[in-house]
């Protein structure tokens, strides 16, 4: 994918922020009423909403700390830039190189009554902190009987394409996350979005795993209200009316569909677009009554097919909504194979296979 | 090193040293023993350092300066395509640590082998891997050491005993412990140097690995590159003990100025010889790298251009070569100089060469995920979409697989 595509996405993430009739990539008119009272409002990145989020959590709660590789110079995304100077190195610190240990760590923190914010530099580097995540924190609460937990634990990490990353910075581990009860994981796919649920995350009395779409944190520009904000976790969002096909999607990988949804509707074909935003617990209702409606369900994820979340989805639903489909439920998603280096642009979900995948549902 | 710009230099080189072999000057192809003493002494932890003097010849100093310089001028051509966006991805380049790959070669053969990170363009260098290899992995192209499919951080040579160029902080350590267990089992005399960084050092399965290494008495060597760094943080700020050549406890270990090939190959041998009588030894490579951690990083936001400017005058590692090369009269400052321009010049042809090499075709994107017909269709669970996406990219017109920035989604 070359650099003028990328712009596009961004300027169609300003733009529909701007255009607030079509929803597009902001709010729901619910929380739009919500944070519309919280004026001003200022024209932010993704990495400057995230970073007002973290400002906002350690402000409001003392016992808040924030850490991870490098985090206390701002980290390699800029993410956590003042953070250290304005709340103290003893709040705001860097680790050694060890996401195990990190992880761990921050468990414990939680587990203290603490709210325990850490960073994961890139979701390639998470796995060595695997075991923490789904054998410690997820089950700390259920096998002590309730007499402890890490809720404080946040883990942000950055996932996603971005154009030329290659087998380690690019990766879309979410599903991995998804296979475990006990915590939640949460996409955000704007600025707007990512500073809402971010404080929404790390006030959860759960643990969470907040992946980052990397491409979008200079690229996606919006209207972010100033102040203190929360947006609901497990509440997808119907971005984009439609009576055709329902798509499903989260993350970065929303723009590329709204790209195609739009490039369907000149053709015709009425998507509805839907935002999951918490893939675990997830809002099942919002994409059941939707397929109840269009009787067709697309769901497009950056990670590979098999496995990926798009297969629980489409489970569900069959499970839901058997009698109203009237195709088989598609999947628009990254290839079986590692992420690739040079041939980027073939193994992603692109708009035209989201597009062909849409015809071929809708005619079929 | 086998490469094939020592061998052209030493063409050009012959006939200026015969011209002047008879006068008191040494050949430069001459064996004659040289004995150097290294910049500093060896520090050890647990075990008596080697000797600091080292028995070299005007053949090795030679070949020292010029592999150095290969490796050098490579990486500051690697930075050049990096900016021309012809080299994509992430990038990390070796210039400043070249002693630390050039000696440790010095020292061992093809047989044992060497596993490192992710800054592994000079490693592969001395490995015998090429310069087109080289090149053309960097663009990601077929002519490449991995095909074109790993890219910067995914260099591997099998027949140079060189297991790869990985990119998690950490894992390719216990991977060497593997490998040491293999080699010991087959009985034969060789080792592993397994490599990481200062950064690296504390990961907990550095410690896992360094247990089993000692526990089964592994020929594992592991090599620290301390270039007081990792990414923009400072050593100090990242282990309690920076002294890395301590931190196996109960296993030995040696402080070596990693700016001095002289110093590294003799560590490299002691080490080697101890690993085949006695198990696992660290070595601490106190060395450093000019450039930022990798392309995003200018290098100048955690530490002072004094600093680095500090280290280029006083502890170059091919500095050093030179000025040992004059003392002894080897060859002259002209000859030198004439060297770094072959070498420019070489590097160049690798670079043009590699340009012309196409991209992997595009049934590449679906090999080697699994062994071809074991079971599982070689274009995984969406084979009919795959074949699809593979039919539309050979028929797409205008679509010349040349470049990264020509796959534009349009023919997708
Ligand atoms: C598990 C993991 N965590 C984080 C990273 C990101 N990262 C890449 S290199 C690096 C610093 C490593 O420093 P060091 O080990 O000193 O090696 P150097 O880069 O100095 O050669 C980091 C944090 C990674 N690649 N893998
Ligand atoms: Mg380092």
């Amino acid at each position: 994918m070359g650099g003028s595509s990328f712009r596009r996405i961004g300027k169609l993430a300003s733009i529909s922020s701007k255009n607030q009739s079509c929803r597009g990539f902001s709010s729901t008119v619910e929380t739009l009423k919500k944070t519309d009272q919280l004026t001003p409002t200022k024209s932010v990145n993704l990495f400057s909403a995230i970073n007002q989020a973290l400002h906002i959590a350690l402000d409001s709660d003392p016992r808040s700390y924030v850490f991870g590789e490098d985090v206390g110079f701002g980290g390699v995304f800029r993410c956590t830039t003042g953070l250290a100077d304005r709340f103290g190195k003893q709040r705001v610190f860097n680790t050694p190189l060890c996401e195990q240990g990190i992880v761990g760590f921050a468990i414990g923190l939680a587990a203290m009554d603490n709210r325990a914010i850490a960073e994961i530099q890139f979701a390639d580097y998470i796995f060595p902190a695997f075991d923490q995540i789904v054998n410690e924190a997820a089950k700390f609460r259920y096998r002590s009987g309730n007499q402890f937990n890490c809720g404080g634990l946040t883990i942000r990490t950055p996932y996603g394409a971005v154009g030329h990353g290659g087998h380690y910075h690019s990766q879309s581990p979410e599903s991995f996350f998804c296979h475990v009860p006990g915590i939640k994981v949460v996409i955000p796919r704007s600025p707007r979005q990512a500073k809402g649920l971010l404080l929404s995350s790390i006030r959860d009395p759960n643990p969470v795993v907040f992946f980052e779409p990397k491409l979008l944190y200079r690229m996606a520009v919006e209207e972010v209200p100033e102040d203190d904000y929360m947006l609901p976790l497990s509440e997808a969002e119907v971005l984009r009316e439609g009576t055709d096909i329902t798509l499903v999607g989260w993350g970065a990988q929303l723009s590329i569909m709204e790209q195609a949804c739009a490039e369907a509707a000149k053709e015709g074909i009425s998507c509805e677009l839907i935002d999951l935003k918490t893939l675990i617990p997830w809002d099942k209702e919002t994409v059941e009554a939707s397929v109840k409606k269009t009787g067709r369900l697309l769901i497009s994820h950056e990670a590979p097919v098999t496995g990926g979340f798009g297969a629980e989805i489409s489970a569900s639903i069959v499970e839901r909504c058997f009698t109203r489909l009237e195709a088989p439920v598609a999947r628009v998603c990254g290839l079986d194979t590692p992420f690739p280096l040079v041939f980027e642009p073939f193994y992603l979900p692109t708009k035209n296979k989201i597009l062909d995948a849409i015809k071929s549902t809708v005619n079929y | 090193m086998a490469l094939s710009t020592s061998r052209r230099i030493n063409h050009i080189l012959k006939p200026l040293s015969a011209a002047v072999s008879s006068t008191r000057r040494l050949s430069s192809d001459s064996t004659a023993t040289i004995t150097v003493e290294t910049s500093l002494p060896f520090t050890g932890h647990n075990i008596d350092p080697p000797s600091r003097s080292i028995d070299t010849s005007p053949k090795e100093l030679l070949t020292f300066f010029k592999d150095m310089t290969e490796m050098r001028r490579m990486e500051i051509a690697a930075d050049s395509l990096y900016k021309a966006k012809l080299i994509r991805g992430f990038c990390h380049l070796y210039d400043g640590q070249e002693a630390v790959g050039v000696g440790m070669e010095a020292a061992i053969t093809r047989k044992d082998c060497i596993i490192t990170a992710y800054r592994d363009h000079c490693i592969f260098l001395g490995r015998g891997g090429t310069l087109l290899e080289s090149f053309a992995e960097l663009m990601g192209r077929k002519d490449g050491c991995s095909r074109g499919k790993g890219g910067s951080m995914h260099f591997y040579k099998k027949e140079g005993g060189f297991y790869g160029g990985h990119g998690i902080v950490g894992a390719q350590v216990p991977l060497g412990v593997g490998l040491a267990f293999a080699q010991k089992y087959s009985k034969e005399e060789y080792v592993t140097f397994a490599m990481y960084g200062d950064g690296a050092a504390n990961q907990g399965q550095l410690f896992e690995a360094l247990n089993m290494a000692a526990l089964w008495d592994l020929p594992a060597i592991l090599v620290c590159e301390n270039n007081h760094y990792g990414m923009g943080t400072a050593e100090w700020r990242a282990a309690k003990s920076p002294a890395y050549y301590k931190r196996g406890d109960y296993v030995p270990g040696l402080k070596v100025d990693g700016m001095d090939v002289f110093a590294v190959k003799q560590a490299c041998k002691f080490a080697k010889e101890h690993a085949l009588k006695n198990g696992p030894i660290i070595l601490e490579m106190d060395t450093y790298r000019y450039h930022g951690h990798s392309m995003s990083d200018p290098g100048s936001t955690y530490r002072t251009r004094d600093e680095i400017s500090g280290v280029r005058q006083e502890r170059d590692p091919i500095e050093r070569v030179r000025k040992l090369i004059l003392a002894h009269d080897i060859a002259t400052e002209k000859e030198l100089k004439e060297i770094e321009k072959e070498t420019r010049k070489v590097v160049d042809e690798a670079i043009a060469k590699a340009k012309e090499s196409p991209m992997p075709d595009p049934s590449e994107l679906f090999t080697n995920v699994y062994v071809k017909g074991f079971g599982v269709e070689e274009l995984g669970d969406q084979e009919s979409h795959s074949r699809t996406i593979l039919s539309f990219i050979r028929v797409a017109p205008g679509v010349k697989l040349t470049g990264l920035m020509m796959l534009s989604d349009q023919c997708i």
